[in-house]
């Protein structure tokens, strides 16, 4: 292991050696799925009715201009050439413009991405933040009046429908009450950012701009979009606790933890949660993925200006190239990830080996 | 952290129960007539409905009888590790060191689980936690108990492994428990348990789930350990051999109850109950070659459906009027000696069955019998 990779497990100096190799061989692995995913997108849209320019043209196309605008997106070459050509760029490093609006995919991507992740970060820490302490308490009293209650309610919060949820949050606390804002990042009638800084606007307004109000406002305009999105990962990471707890409890060790005279309180924050932390980390991390891709209906709903809305928009106008270079780009972010919980995982298990 | 509910908290007993006078002060641990009882869902199960036993100070006790007659259970409401619910203590008394802890609340219990009584479970494999090592789950019983800092704790922890012979323990201690045998983790299990220096070590079948040629070296090591420590051992097991090698006196249980309790050489080489006499003709080295194995006839009873009498009545060959209507209390038949057998009663103290129409229930009888 090169000097400097160590401190990011000083915790435990007994990780083998082999962490980096471990990762660089997961890394190596996404090679393949991205060339694979690559191919299967550009086959795929190009196996759908339709292409970018006939959103563009719309009403106006003729049989003339409909052949200029393809010709000027290259949409007239063999499909393998166009292949070719669009991975070329982006083992450059381009990952081409959007056929729409022609600004580069990267820069969309990045004044986006920052949204989305705000959205997922904030869902997620509510679902890690009510889920786990949820889940251990339903665990702890086993088919109680209140574990019962958690599982119906966990039904409800798997199984609801996003779209009512959000518009239902957007009723009650936005138009009924008048607690929250049901739409955007940030109120456009009391401040402006000129998109100058990272997009990341609990950051900006905080840190860049000490500026607690705005960051307040963020704050309020993030609360309702969160819950929404947050509601699923939420009722699936109590389950998967209330289950895992269960599973440990009947652990031999958690015995011998009792009979070492030690509080309750420890036995469950140690022995107990660590252990039951494996299955649910990675739980978390598949979520955490998923959102990080985007939430279509969620964003759609708040207008939230994340590549979900972004990814949607490029989808219903056909445009090829935003459609596979955010696929691709999601997909690499989606593996990172989770090569992340798995190193996490590993840390917290010290039975498994990187191999 | 995270805990909503102590699930410990539960008072095993009902509040402002009397309880008897304490035990003299060489006894370490006098159980009496301890009655613990699951509910579950098809009914009741009393998996221990009955016990008495005394330990003195520095002893050691076999607990021996055949698979679910109530020996776990037994050491596990000793040391009240008993989840409640399913379980319930029914009934009886645990003294252990002068105080009555049945009655001790959860967190004067917690200072002695571990400090003044530690246990040593059967399964090596399963009973340390995966995710720390061993060094960490031993200094975590110190100091648990022990105004310590850190590193004395770990030192405690190095010590306690080179004591129960681990090498290379300065190495061993940083190793998480998946990269030692099974011998080795049952070692450190000992470690643990003798890490606070107890007064009593309760060892539940310490070497069943070990290889044959391991078993003998571990008993050998917490007989040792015992005697250094100069701690009494309540040692549970189903071999009689183990017994013989390693204690001075043992209890006989069956269905429950204790049947049968002497020192080890006496009740092997003299049983009184026909329980005990049909387990000591079982073992196979006691068979003559050719010979066909005396295994007790019929089948340990139903838990949730006990018979009435005497348990072993069903299965014993010598079963005679009285065993069918009344359950045999414990009766001191030679000093040091006792058994729960009317074969071991005088005539004029049987019951018959007269007394039935006085007394339908078994513990009715019991009360009688003992006054
Ligand atoms: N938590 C529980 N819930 C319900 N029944 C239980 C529970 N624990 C033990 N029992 C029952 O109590 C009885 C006695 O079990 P115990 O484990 O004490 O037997 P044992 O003598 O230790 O047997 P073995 O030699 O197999 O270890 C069994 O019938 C068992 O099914
Ligand atoms: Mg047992």
């Amino acid at each position: 292991m090169p000097p400097g990779t160590r401190h990011i497990f000083t915790q435990q100096p007994e990780l083998p050696p082999s962490v980096l190799k471990f990762i660089v061989r997961r890394l190596i692995l996404l090679v393949p799925i991205l060339f694979g995913l690559s191919l299967f997108m550009v086959v795929f849209l190009h196996l759908l009715p339709g292409d970018p320019c006939g959103a563009i043209l719309g009403e106006h196309s003729t049989a003339e201009n409909l052949a200029r605008c393809q010709h000027g997106l290259g949409l007239d070459k063999p499909l393998y050439q166009q292949y070719f050509e669009y991975m070329s760029g982006v083992f450059h490093g381009d990952f081409g413009v959007s056929a729409t609006n022609k600004v580069s995919v990267a820069t969309s991507f990045l004044t986006r991405f920052p949204a989305t992740i705000e959205l997922a970060v904030s869902a997620m820490i509510i679902a890690i933040g009510v889920g786990i302490p949820l889940g251990v308490a339903a665990a702890k009293r086993q088919y109680s009046l209140f574990d019962n209650f958690a599982t119906v309610a966990s039904l409800i919060g798997i199984s609801i429908p996003i779209f009512f949820l959000g518009l239902l949050l957007q009723y009650v606390f936005g138009v009924w009450l008048h607690w929250l804002p049901t739409a955007g990042r940030y109120d456009l009638g009391a401040y402006s950012y000129d998109g100058a800084g990272t997009n990341f606007l609990l950051w900006e307004s905080l840190v860049i701009d000490h500026d607690p109000a705005k960051f307040a406002d963020v704050v309020r305009h993030l609360i309702l979009p969160a819950l929404a999105l947050g509601t699923i990962p939420l009722a699936v990471v109590a389950r998967i606790t209330r289950s895992a707890v269960i599973e440990v409890l009947s652990e031999d060790y958690v015995r011998t933890a009792r009979a070492k005279g030690l509080t309750s309180r420890r036995v469950d924050s140690r022995h107990v949660l660590r252990n039951a932390m494996l299955p649910i980390v990675t739980v978390i991390g598949l979520q955490t993925g998923l959102l990080l891709g985007g939430a279509v209906l969620t964003e759609q709903i708040f207008s939230w200006g994340g590549v979900g809305n972004w990814l949607f928009q490029a989808a219903v106008d056909k445009d090829f190239v935003v459609i596979q270079s955010g696929a691709l780009i999601l997909a690499t972010i989606f593996v990172v990830v989770n090569l992340l919980v798995d190193i996490s995982y590993a840390y917290l298990n010290p039975r498994i080996r990187y191999s | 952290m995270t805990t909503i509910v102590d699930l410990d908290g539960v008072s095993p007993v009902a509040e402002g129960r009397v309880v008897g006078p304490p035990p003299p002060a060489d006894v370490l641990l006098d159980v009496r007539g301890l009655k613990t009882h699951f509910h579950v869902m098809d009914g009741t199960v009393a998996a221990v409905d009955g016990v008495d036993f005394q330990l003195r100070r520095g002893e050691t006790l076999g607990l021996v009888g055949e698979s679910g007659c109530g020996k776990s259970v037994t050491s596990l409401t000793i040391m009240r590790l008993i989840d409640i619910p399913p379980g319930e203590i029914v009934a009886g008394e645990i003294w252990f060191d002068g105080r009555e802890i049945l009655s001790l609340p959860m967190s004067d219990m917690r200072q002695i689980r571990g400090a003044d009584m530690s246990m040593i479970f059967q399964e090596p494999m399963t009973s340390l936690n995966p995710v720390f090592t061993v060094g960490n789950q031993i200094a975590e019983a110190v100091k648990a108990h022990r105004q310590v800092s850190n590193k004395e704790a770990w030192n405690r922890a190095v010590e306690m492994l080179e004591a129960v012979g681990i090498p290379s323990p300065e190495r061993r201690v940083k190793q998480y428990p998946h990269e030692l045998s099974g011998g080795m983790r049952q070692r450190v299990m000992i470690a643990m348990a003798l890490s606070c220096d107890p007064k009593l070590i309760i060892a539940d079948e310490p070497t069943t789930a070990l290889d044959v040629t391991i078993q003998a070296q571990i008993l050998e090591l917490i007989k040792s350990m015992q005697e250094r420590t100069g701690a009494a051992l309540l040692l549970i097991t189903h071999d009689l051999a183990v017994v013989a090698e390693t204690v001075q006196r043992m209890a006989v249980m069956y269905a429950g109850k204790i049947v049968e309790t002497g020192t080890a050489e006496d009740v092997l080489l003299n049983p009184k109950h026909p329980y005990t006499q049909g387990l000591i003709t079982s073992i196979p080295s006691n068979v003559a070659r050719g010979q066909r194995l005396n295994v007790i006839r019929g089948t340990v009873p139903n838990p949730f459906r006990m018979p009435g009498g005497c348990r072993f009545q069903p299965r014993c060959p010598m079963a005679f009027e009285p065993c069918r209507d009344f359950d045999p209390p414990l009766r001191t038949t030679d000093p040091g000696r006792r058994a729960a057998c009317w074969l071991h009663y005088p005539a004029s103290e049987r019951p018959t069955s007269r007394d039935v129409a006085t007394s339908a229930t078994p513990m009715q009888t019991e009360r009688v019998a003992k006054q």
